[in-house]
């Protein structure tokens, strides 16, 4: 995972522990209280707090913002940015911007097509994807540089992560070249997306043992606790790239409506059991959405209570 | 070739509906082959818009041309005789031939009558899809053959993003994933190492990034 930086998460990882992470998605609007709110109900249970860049090309209060406020709250945020909106010159000053904070973790992403979103008519940008972003950032920070070329002192020191979706086409072959690719470009943590299909996962994590990238990448398991056997639907029917088994339908559909949230919630729980004993996985990524409240049952119920404290 | 699509007759008419004297000029060349701009819509947009000027009881002569290559200033200039009679030209050249036409004859009205859509090929009669962006720099001996940038939704180079399912694209189920195809082409080649090597930030100033483009050959020029 070669350079060390200043994050939390990162030495949380490298000391052994399994982490864990949860995401914050920001308001739309001008609120920001809900950051606060919403940061404060999951804090004492993870080690780091994405917030999200306009997911699902849905235009909200930045991630940038949001994660200072993070910051100043003496919380470890995770700076998401997908290239979707921004070119390289945006994205750079960004992510100089976010290290002005002490901002020291990056998701790099390239971002959801704007065709989900609430401005589909827009242009996008993708002057950079997910790995030249991871590029970019390993350049500013170890070669105190810009792609344009221009060097410069004070660098970023971020810790840089990426997604990885074991699930998407064509197969997972690929899916584990393209996070070799991913892990050359200087990645050094991923979140997957959502898990339910454990065998495709399973044979994923397989074949990244088996070249050894487990031990250059720390991935972190993508947790979704289902709310409801109608969020499974959507999930399985009408989010590109997750793979929701029918078994999972069938089990969430098949308790009465008002104890589907907590099926989901054990369904949850069941999943990271079993994570925990896969090799490669160095923790939980948590995207319980608009769901926040319960991250910290899920985190205690699965014995990850209390974080460990590192020496400062 | 450049693919266009015959614009909505009403778009037209509100263009054209003050005009007495109106020339609807084809082209010969790209927008003849996916039948948007040719001789023969030309004709047929003239005869519509005579059925429009003569149900309105107005009074209105349209003529339709075609010409080789609205392109081309050699071919504009056939219409030098007789363009001064029109108030407008509907040119159903895609959008280079409408604007060369415009540029050569300055002080002439001109329309277009077509939407210039792509750089693409017929798949089939009345089915056409893109498959360039002219960049200016082709990367297609990296990719076995098939452009990220005009066939990836998201121009990613590094692609497929984790959108790709069943070999299509997040956007539409009708948009095949640009990487698998790029994919499964590397896989016949026995090139699938290139598709490990992370490809670096690419420099757009060859593209419509660096403001209008201009080529000139000296090789060529006297």
């Amino acid at each position: 995972m070669s350079a060390e930086t200043p994050s939390r998460l990162q030495k949380m990882i490298n000391a052994g522990h399994l982490a864990v992470t949860s995401e914050v998605g920001p308001p739309r609007s001008a609120d920001g209280v809900v950051i606060e709110h919403k940061a404060n109900l999951i804090k004492d249970y993870v080690d780091a707090i994405n917030v999200t860049d306009n997911q699902t090309s849905v235009c909200r209060l930045c991630s940038l913002a949001a994660c200072i406020r993070i910051k100043q709250m003496g919380l470890e945020p995770v700076l998401q940015m997908v290239t979707r909106d921004r070119n390289r010159i945006a994205m750079q000053s960004d992510i100089l911007g976010a290290a002005s904070f002490g901002i020291n973790n990056i998701l790099c992403l390239t971002g959801d097509h704007q065709h989900f979103g609430d401005h589909s008519s827009c242009a996008n940008v993708f002057d950079l994807d997910s790995t030249q972003l991871a590029m970019t950032v390993r350049m500013m920070r170890d070669e105190g540089k810009l792609l344009g070329g221009y060097e410069f002192e004070v660098r970023p020191q971020m810790f840089i992560g990426a997604a990885a979706n074991p699930f998407a086409g064509p197969n997972v072959a690929i899916r584990v070249a393209r996070l070799a690719k991913k892990v050359a470009a200087g990645v050094q943590f991923v979140q997957t997306q959502c898990i339910y299909n454990m065998d495709t996962f399973k044979t994923f994590m397989k074949m990244m043992v088996d070249r050894g990238l487990h031990e250059k990448v720390a991935i972190l398991a993508g947790i979704t606790p289902m709310k409801n056997v109608g969020m499974a639907k959507y999930m399985k029917n009408r989010v590109p790239g997750i793979d929701v088994p029918d078994a999972i339908v069938q089990r969430m559909g098949g308790v009465p409506k008002e104890k589907q949230a907590e099926e989901g919630i054990n369904l949850a729980i069941e999943q990271m059991e079993e994570l925990k004993g896969v090799e490669g996985v160095r923790g939980f990524h948590i995207m319980a959405i608009e769901w926040e409240e319960k991250v910290p049952e899920i985190v205690q119920r699965i014995g990850l209570y209390p974080r460990p404290q590192l020496a400062a | 070739m450049i693919k266009a699509i015959p614009k909505p007759m009403e778009e037209i008419i509100n263009y054209v509906q003050d005009c007495t004297k109106l020339l609807i000029a084809g082209c010969d060349g790209c927008v003849t082959v996916c039948e948007a701009g040719g001789l023969k819509e030309a004709k047929v947009l003239a005869s519509a818009l005579r059925l429009y000027f003569t149900q309105g009881g107005k009074q209105a002569q349209v003529d339709e041309t075609s010409l080789t290559r609205q392109c081309e200033k050699e071919y504009l200039a056939q219409l030098s005789d007789r363009i001064d009679q029109y108030d407008a030209v509907v040119s159903l050249a895609c959008g280079v031939g409408i604007q060369h036409m415009a540029e050569i004859y300055d002080k002439k009205v001109v329309y277009p009558g077509v939407d210039t859509c792509f750089l693409g090929v017929n798949e089939e009669r009345g089915l056409y899809s893109e498959r360039c962006q002219a960049c200016g720099r082709c990367i297609l001996a990296e990719t076995g053959g098939v452009c990220p940038i005009a066939r990836c939704s998201k121009r990613m180079l590094n692609g497929p993003c984790g959108g790709s399912e069943g070999g299509k694209c997040e956007v539409s189920k009708d948009i095949p994933c640009g990487w698998e195809l790029i994919y499964e082409r590397l896989k016949t080649l026995g090139q699938l190492d290139r598709f490990e090597n992370p490809v670096v930030p690419k420099d757009w100033t060859t593209s419509r990034d660096g403001g209008p483009r201009k080529i000139v050959r000296e090789d060529l020029r006297i």
